[in-house]
């Protein structure tokens, strides 16, 4: 094929070349964006909690008109009632758990020096049944005992001697593996707290960017805290879950009425809590989506509409190059041929404009860096798009008779 | 003339079927994927008090030293008691007011009803006429009143409904945290978005309601905990409430209003010696690093539009320029293919002005078009942002007249901008050559 002639030939149609390279460079640069925005949102969406998140019933609980002093009696009375429900596994009481929203974050150390901190974590409080009902999987050491359990005001609330971290927290305290029985210091705090026990994996509240880099840093304190806002967890027997969606809340009414459970996210199953937790993210990634799939379903009819075009202007010196002895195929690949020069020189600028656009939304918004490989994937797939595009009408122009030379417009 | 041209146009339309529906479509994806973007940006970005905004500032106070710095150097954004008290009672501003966030529980009149939870402000007195309150009912307390931590409320009309029937219930009583306080006002609608008095603990924006309002020493008082958020540089030596307002944990915020630039720099210069006092005294060992933001400025700095909508926004404009590429190209090789009609009439005498009212009347047409379905579309999206983005700022976004009217314009003016390049080169169609090669 030769390449001369169809160059020669775009320079008479210059604006509509340059119009549809320029289109085919936007739609790569803003498909390359819009790609790393799914893959950011998206690829959370599956990360596992740690817990086991069948059969797991969460009830945010708040106390109304009662003193706050009071709170570790109505909650040792309400989490006695739960476990002795039918169909109760298990219960406990916590400040927050996986992908609730909102919690408890610090530093953690390994000397008591306030400077430097080693990692970020999250704080779970609560008891020695956190782990039968969260469904964790304890990989190393023990779990906590009963008598280890204490209520504590949250605004007094200092450090423990014994702590549960979870794998990931204990790997980067102690990247040789020796976490267990060795300790840490969380919050600033003086004295040291144990690491009694490892949990195979325990996610933070948050699922925004900016816990990710502590996503799976976890510290169970063995305490529950008084004031009179938490939640109770509630392991269900399997089948069990529907059933006590209504009959948990109603038995905490029956047990004390000064209590307000949220009409809305009060009581939810976990399947729920993981929802609506990544509700926002997986809405951004359809979004996208969506404007991608709209964009290259415009540029690839916009191909088609102007390669129609040209066809149809072209008709006449189709013709006398089939008179002249060129074949269908001839035909055919040279339009093919005009459609890759134009998406070539289109994904060339498409690619620095996307790693543009890209440096310029890190530097503004919280994004990732465009990995190379989305480049090259965007850029072959805009030029079989163009391809794709450009077959029907280089089909219909491969299809002009010879006869057609002979006649006049 | 104009009828001629506009028949012209529908006729050459017609003629390319395809064509026109393909770029009626681009059109109308492009502005409804601009529109939906940006009635969610314009809800979330808007001035929520655009007649004072400029007049109402946030001040900071750097309480906790280097040590408690953000990256950029920044004092935390909240105040806590000591210092929010301090400024309470130097009361160097016009207005000026303390505040934090409570959940009392409200116990409604007859027997065996439940309590119910509500959630408010522990206020100044100051706050009402400061953020221009309307009030439905009675007003707010009188400055005495924060001094004497008078049992006083103010209540939502929405609250009042359901206390009261909505009747005008100033001067009767209501038990809150089972203490009895006389109703001195009910509000009007209020529902401020983004919630800019209190930006730290609702994060902007909230779908929750706004139902007491309490003087703030009375709050503090009773020792009505706050429900908010709160930040420790490190753990207080006191446990409790009481130990609360004596640690340097932040909690509070704080607004006041000073009215012009002399006012805002007298306040600056406040700041910065309260903060070298307290250096004196020994308390900060660090320079004064103050900040006193206005309300605009404020919002800005706490990153109160969520960058979602910002990226949005900004993805779906690229796909309204891509749209209109696309048109501009189709529009080119479809006027370009007329030259020889072009020819014609230019060399019956038709001025280049007159082809240029011919295309862009062609192109106009096209952006009339796409507007009408970018509306429809357009209202599709707006009913669909609850599903992508978060409730509190999908239930912000809404299709009205300015926004239909925008979609018109959008769609219109950026057409005939796609169309005029096009059309500047069938006006350049040499007569004489496109005649001759006939």
């Amino acid at each position: 094929m030769q390449i001369k002639p169809i160059l020669a030939a775009l320079k008479r149609h210059k604006a509509g070349t340059v119009l549809i390279a320029l289109q085919i460079a936007l739609t790569l640069a803003i498909v390359c964006n819009a790609l790393i925005i799914i893959r950011q949102r998206t690829e959370h969406l599956s990360r596992p909690t740690g817990m086991i998140e069948t059969d797991l019933l969460t009830v945010a609980n708040r106390w109304v008109g009662v003193d706050e002093k009071a709170t570790p009696s109505l909650g040792k009375t309400d989490l006695e009632a739960l476990r002795g429900m039918p169909g109760v596994v298990d219960a406990t009481y916590a400040n927050s758990y996986p992908l609730r929203g909102g919690g408890w974050s610090t530093s953690v150390n390994i000397t008591p020096e306030k400077k430097k901190e080693m990692a970020h974590t999250t704080l779970y409080f609560s008891d020695d049944h956190a782990l039968a009902t969260m469904g964790l999987k304890l990989v190393g050491g023990r779990n906590f005992r009963p008598d280890e359990i204490d209520w504590v005001d949250p605004k007094a609330f200092d450090t423990t001697p014994v702590v549960i971290v979870s794998k990931a927290l204990a790997d980067k305290l102690y990247p040789d593996g020796s976490a267990l029985g060795k300790v840490l210091y969380h919050s600033g705090a003086t004295k040291p707290s144990t690491i009694i026990g490892i949990v195979e994996r325990l996610q933070v509240p948050w699922t925004g960017t900016w816990a990710g880099n502590f996503a799976e840093n976890a510290i169970l304190i063995p305490r529950l805290l008084t004031g009179n806002f938490g939640s109770y967890l509630v392991r269900t027997q399997p089948g069990q879950l529907e059933r006590l969606t209504k009959a948990a809340p109603a038995l905490l009414f029956k047990t004390n009425r000064m209590r307000v459970i949220p009409d809305e996210r009060g009581v939810r199953t976990f399947a729920q809590v993981r929802e609506q937790a990544y509700k926002s993210d997986r809405g951004m990634a359809v979004l996208m989506g969506v404007v991608c799939a709209v964009l290259l379903a415009i540029t690839a009819a916009g191909i088609v509409g102007l390669t129609s075009f040209w066809v149809g202007q072209r008709r006449k010196q189709i013709g006398v190059r089939r008179a002249l002895g060129a074949t269908r195929h001839d035909i055919l690949s040279y339009f093919l041929t005009e459609n890759l020069l134009i998406g070539a020189g289109g994904v060339i600028v498409g690619a620095v404009l996307a790693i543009g656009m890209n440096l310029w939304l890190v530097s503004h918004f919280e994004m990732e860096r465009l990995s190379l490989l989305y480049v090259a994937a965007g850029v072959v797939a805009l030029l079989l798009l163009g391809q794709g595009a450009v077959l029907a009408p280089a089909m219909k122009a491969s299809r002009v008779p010879p006869v057609e030379a002979t006649r006049s417009v | 003339m104009f009828a001629y041209y506009l028949e012209l146009a529908l006729r050459s339309l017609k003629r390319s079927r395809g064509l026109t529906v393909l770029m009626v479509l681009a059109v109308g994806f492009g502005v409804a994927a601009s529109m939906t973007t940006y009635s969610v940006f314009r809800a979330v970005s808007g001035d929520p008090i655009p007649w004072k905004s400029s007049k109402l500032f946030v001040p900071q106070i750097d309480m906790w030293g280097p040590k408690g710095r953000s990256n950029n150097n920044e004092p935390p954004e909240a105040m806590d008691y000591t210092d929010a008290m301090a400024l309470q009672r130097a009361h160097r501003a016009k207005l000026q007011s303390a505040m934090y966030q409570v959940s009392p529980s409200v116990v409604p009149a007859g027997a065996g009803k439940h309590p119910i939870n509500v959630s408010g402000h522990a206020v100044y007195s100051e706050f009402f006429p400061m953020l221009d309150v309307p009030f439905r009912y009675g007003s707010g307390w009188g400055a005495d009143a924060d001094t004497q931590r008078a049992a006083v409320v103010v209540i939502s009309h929405k609250l009042n409904e359901k206390l009261f029937g909505g009747a005008n219930s100033v001067g009767r009583s209501i038990s809150i945290e089972g203490k009895d306080y006389r109703v001195v006002g009910v509000l009007d609608d209020w529902n401020p978005q983004p919630r800019f008095y209190d930006v730290v603990n609702t994060g902007g924006f909230s779908s929750g309601n706004e139902d007491v309002f309490l003087p703030f020493e009375r709050a503090i008082d009773v020792g009505m905990p706050n429900d908010g958020n709160t930040n420790c540089s490190e753990v207080p030596a006191e446990s409790g409430f009481v130990g609360l307002q004596r640690s340097s944990c932040v909690w509070i915020a704080y607004m006041v209003e000073l009215d012009d630039a002399a006012a805002a720099s007298a306040y600056r210069h406040y700041l910065d010696g309260y903060a070298q006092d307290q250096q004196r005294a020994g308390r900060f060992g660090w320079a004064p690093n103050n900040r006193l933001r206005n309300l605009p400025d404020w919002l800005d700095a706490e990153h109160v539009v969520p960058s979602d909508t910002k990226v949005s926004l900004l993805v779906a404009l690229g796909l309204l320029v891509v749209c209109l590429v696309n048109t501009a190209g189709l529009l080119l090789a479809k006027f370009l293919r007329r030259s020889s009609e072009i020819g014609v009439r230019r060399a019956l005498g038709a001025q280049r002005s007159a082809i240029y009212a011919q295309f862009l009347t062609e192109a106009g047409i096209i952006g009339l078009a796409g507007g009408v379905l970018g509306l429809a579309l357009t209202g599709a999206g707006v009913a669909s942002v609850s599903w992508v983005l978060p409730k509190d700022i999908a239930a912000l976004a809404r299709l009205d007249v300015p926004l239909l009217l925008l979609t018109l314009l959008v769609a219109t003016a950026a057409t005939l901008l796609a169309g005029l390049y096009p059309t500047f080169r069938a006006s350049r169609v040499q007569p004489a050559w496109q005649l001759k090669s006939n």
